[in-house]
């Protein structure tokens, strides 16, 4: 084969291509919706007992298909549900004048077939529609992870707090080493509880070992209960239906909140997926789901995020898979957690229709730490992607369960939590950590930074946290007894929250005054434009007030810092020069009152010597004055080239735009144009004076280059050049004569 | 709301002084069944009638031990029983007042006989 074109290696060498793109295999299971394998729905119901599920006699039944047949349909509205049509259902669910409930009874008689047949014909904007309508909460929310390669406590409690701190109301933690998992667990509790009240954690380890954490106190909520969609594959992650319905109790039999996780394309992976397609299989877990009483799932491209994204309409079905949870009543977390491409636009275009849409929770782990502390794997949102996130928020106007924080307030908190761990080992007698190691986990972005740790210590605390009997109640007398009060409260809140059991409803968090937000207490109330979630007032300064955003007030504070107020004296209305090697060049209104320094962050002053002393290079005498009354810089430069003897004339903004006038031009010709002020050196001031010289003198000059660059200029200054030329507008003074200028140190 | 805890305390005796003078046990921040019966009937009034049933499950269990829990979760996966402790589990929960769970377990032996998940 001969070697592509320059072009295409080009587009070879393109991040997304280090993406797999499958070919649609429908037999290994590499299809998204309608694998030639998937059943047509059906139901059969006889004497009120389920005798045939999507084309399977009873007799037929898988694990899955018994289990849903016995415990998961509304057979009272089976008949009406599975008789719709398909297209007709699919716009009902769409429509924004179709109530939520309705929606709810009807799904609640769809065998998985029938439901997975109706939300393959929704599109992008249309699933996004119906999420809107269909999520439990009313209220958006997120949930991140909170990981480190070392399972390092100090910096884990931190990042928890960290977390907090920027919204987060669950945190899920895992280890890279099992034994470590109550370390991890403590440290994340006592973190979270220094960032926010009623934060959810949680500790991601095998089942069992997960259950002990909840039964102990140490974490508030599980969600590592696996379903899968084929009975093989379910049977090889070591469960069934029943051991898993039972576990679902077990959590609620302790007041523990639980969801289960699934999600499209972990069949194929497993090379169990019996030719279905990904939606289909999904469909019988998030069915599954809902039959043994889980109060919601977590899907939608967990680990397998990548299987479904190598294929057709992969991405599609993984929202779709959301929205189906949606539909059975339940809480939906909704993936967007293993990073699925390396592309960041398509990483991106996965998550942004979940962000837009609003869900229970946006992410079903944003990495809240740094992509390679995550020990789930890099999420499709990390550490280095909450600013963007907040960002995208701000733009859109969504609540995506982050906020903004100060950077005070991150150092803060970090700090506090780090002396809370360190206190409770302390009392505990778990581990002692040093001055330094504290001072090092309250300044780190990530493990990396922490040197060399003791790791060992770790696996001896989570050693002792075990085998010591210790609960939730003694981190509550520990944290109070080393002077950690508040948090205390909030750590025993969680606890007493067990006791309640409110927050095992549907979707349930708390917010930071305890209360629960639920299918119950906060139900989505979404009927079209005007109704459901919007940003509340409190809620919008959050979103808005990102701690980037600067005022005109902001840079007047910044340039006022920079002022150089004696550098130039004032001596009265400038006259026209006769001299022919003379240039005159003309600041604009604000040049030298209020603005002191360009955008490239050059003092004006500076600019404006090397602009005389390239003047001077060239034979030419510069001479400098102020243009009042009007801050165009074309016009300035004119009226200055008017001025000048040589009939060449220099404008110069505040900012550090400048071009180069003739007199007999119209105001928006010119002679050359500076006009990329972030850009413009001191070698190119320097090399404007001398072209203008040669304007003079009637010399060839070498036009100088724009610098352009590949960067986003406009994004970067855009707002500053608003506040500048508000800034200018206010010193313009209309009708008012140029004044002669000198400028100190320049005869 | 004031709710009662598993050991009969009152949830607005759950604080932190409780806790400091060492009267605060595990039992005192365990959910009871009436609780959960409770919440059974808003899960029901939710649309929701698993999750119901679940909290039903799970007010049979309330009073088992963490102990007995993970047992009893050992036993119901693949594999790891006969039809014959099956049959004794469901007769022992029956004993001990969780007969949906029993009736959970019962259904279970059937299928795990069906589909070849007996030990």
């Amino acid at each position: 084969m001969s070697r592509p074109v320059g072009r295409i290696r080009f587009m070879d060498a393109q991040r997304v291509n280090l993406d797999g793109f499958a070919v649609p295999d429908a037999a290994l299971g590499l299809i998204a919706f309608d694998s030639p394998a998937d059943p047509e729905p059906s139901l059969v119901i006889a004497d009120g007992r389920v005798v045939e599920l999507d084309g399977r006699p009873e007799a037929e039944f898988d694990t899955l298909d018994e289990f849903i047949a016995r415990h998961g349909l509304d057979l009272a509205v089976g008949d009406e549900a599975m008789a719709l049509d398909n297209v007709e259902f699919a716009r009902m669910v769409v429509d924004p004048s179709v109530a939520r409930a309705e929606i709810i009874r009807l799904s609640a008689g769809m065998t998985p077939a029938k439901l997975a047949k109706s939300l393959a014909m929704l599109r992008a904007p249309e699933l996004m529609m119906a999420m809107t309508k269909m999520r439990a909460r009313r209220t958006p929310s997120n949930q991140a992870h909170v990981t480190n390669r070392l399972d390092d406590p100090l910096l884990l409690a931190a990042d928890a707090a960290t977390a907090a701190a920027f919204g987060f109301r669950e945190l899920e933690s895992t280890v890279p080493v099992l034994a470590d998992a109550p370390s991890n667990a403590v440290a994340v509790t006592i973190g979270a509880a220094v960032g926010a009240a009623g934060v959810l954690v949680q500790c991601s380890v095998e089942e069992a070992a997960e259950l002990e954490l909840g039964l102990r106190g140490f974490v508030s909520y599980a969600e590592t209960i696996s379903l899968y969609g084929t009975d093989q594959v379910f049977l090889d992650g070591d469960d069934t239906p029943w051991s898993k319905a039972f576990l679902t109790s077990a959590y609620a039999s302790r007041g523990i909140k639980m969801r289960v996780t699934s999600g499209g394309g972990a069949e194929a992976l497993m090379g169990g997926a019996e030719g279905r397609s990904m939606f289909y299989l999904e469909s019988r877990c998030v069915a599954l789901a809902r039959a043994i009483g889980s109060q919601g799932v977590q899907n939608g491209g967990i680990d397998s995020a990548s299987v479904a994204g190598a294929v057709p309409r992969g991405v599609r079905s993984l929202t779709a898979e959301n929205l189906m949870v949606m539909m059975r009543n339940l809480e939906s977390c909704s993936g967007n957690d293993a990073l699925m491409s390396e592309s960041e636009m398509r990483r991106t275009a996965r998550t942004l229709p979940t962000l837009l849409a609003g869900s229970d929770f946006i992410c079903s782990g944003f990495g809240s730490i740094q992509r390679y502390d995550n020990m789930f794997g890099p999420s499709n949102m990390n550490a280095e992607d909450i600013d963007d996130f907040l960002a995208i928020q701000r733009d859109w106007g969504v609540d995506g369960g982050l906020r903004t924080a100060t950077a005070e307030n991150i150092g803060e908190l970090r700090r506090r939590a780090v002396a809370a761990v360190r206190a409770v080992y302390s009392w505990f007698g778990l581990a002692e950590f040093t001055d330094e190691h504290a001072e090092r986990a309250i300044d780190a972005a990530g493990s990396k930074d922490l040197g060399d740790t003791d790791t060992m210590a770790v696996l001896n605390a989570a050693r002792t946290i075990r085998d010591s009997g210790m609960t939730g109640i003694d981190i509550v007398t520990a944290l109070y007894e080393s002077g950690f009060q508040t948090e205390a409260e909030r750590v025993l809140d969680m606890l007493k929250a067990r006791v309640d059991g409110d927050h095992l409803h549907t979707a349930a968090i708390f917010d930071e005054q305890m209360n629960v937000l639920s299918l119950v207490t906060d139900p989505n109330d979404y009927r079209g434009p005007g109704t459901g979630y919007d940003l509340s007032g409190e809620r919008a300064v959050e979103i808005d007030a990102i701690r980037q955003q600067r005022s005109v007030a902001d840079l007047l504070d910044a340039q006022a810092g920079a002022a150089d107020s004696d550098a130039f004296t004032s001596s009265g209305t400038a006259a026209a020069g006769q001299d022919p090697r003379e240039v005159v060049i003309g600041l604009s209104p604000a040049a030298g009152r209020a603005i002191w320094t360009t955008l490239s962050g050059l003092p004006l002053t500076v600019a404006l010597q090397e602009i005389l002393a390239g003047l001077e290079e060239e034979g030419c005498l510069g001479r400098v004055v102020r243009i009042n009354d009007t801050i165009d810089v074309g016009r300035i430069g004119l009226i200055a080239a008017r001025l000048s003897g040589s009939g060449i004339g220099i404008g110069l903004q505040g900012k550090g735009t400048a071009l180069i006038h003739r007199r007999d031009l119209p105001p928006l010709a010119n002679l050359e144009l500076y006009s990329v002020a972030p850009n413009i050196t001191r070698e190119l001031y320097r090399l404007l004076g001398i072209n203008a010289a040669r304007h003079a003198l009637g010399a060839t000059p070498d036009p100088a280059r724009n610098p352009y660059s590949d960067e986003a200029i406009e994004a970067r200054y855009h707002t500053k050049v608003v506040s500048f030329v508000a800034i200018e507008r206010r010193c313009e003074q209309p009708g008012r004569a140029p004044e002669q200028l000198e400028l100190r140190g320049v005869s | 709301m004031t709710r009662t805890a598993f050991s009969g305390l009152s949830s607005d005796a759950i604080t932190i002084d409780a806790a400091r003078s060492g009267d605060l046990g595990p039992d005192d921040v365990r959910i009871s069944a009436d609780t959960l019966a409770e919440q059974a009937t808003v899960a029901e009034c939710h649309e929701n009638p698993q999750l119901a049933e679940n909290f039903r499950r799970a007010a049979e269990l309330v009073g088992f031990t963490d102990e007995e829990l993970m047992r009893l979760y050992e036993t119901l996966r693949p594999r790891r029983a006969t039809a014959e402790e099956l049959r004794s589990l469901a007769a022992s929960l029956t004993e001990r007042g969780a007969v949906r769970n029993a009736a959970l377990v019962r259904e279970a032996a059937a299928v795990y006989a069906r589909r070849g998940l007996l030990r």
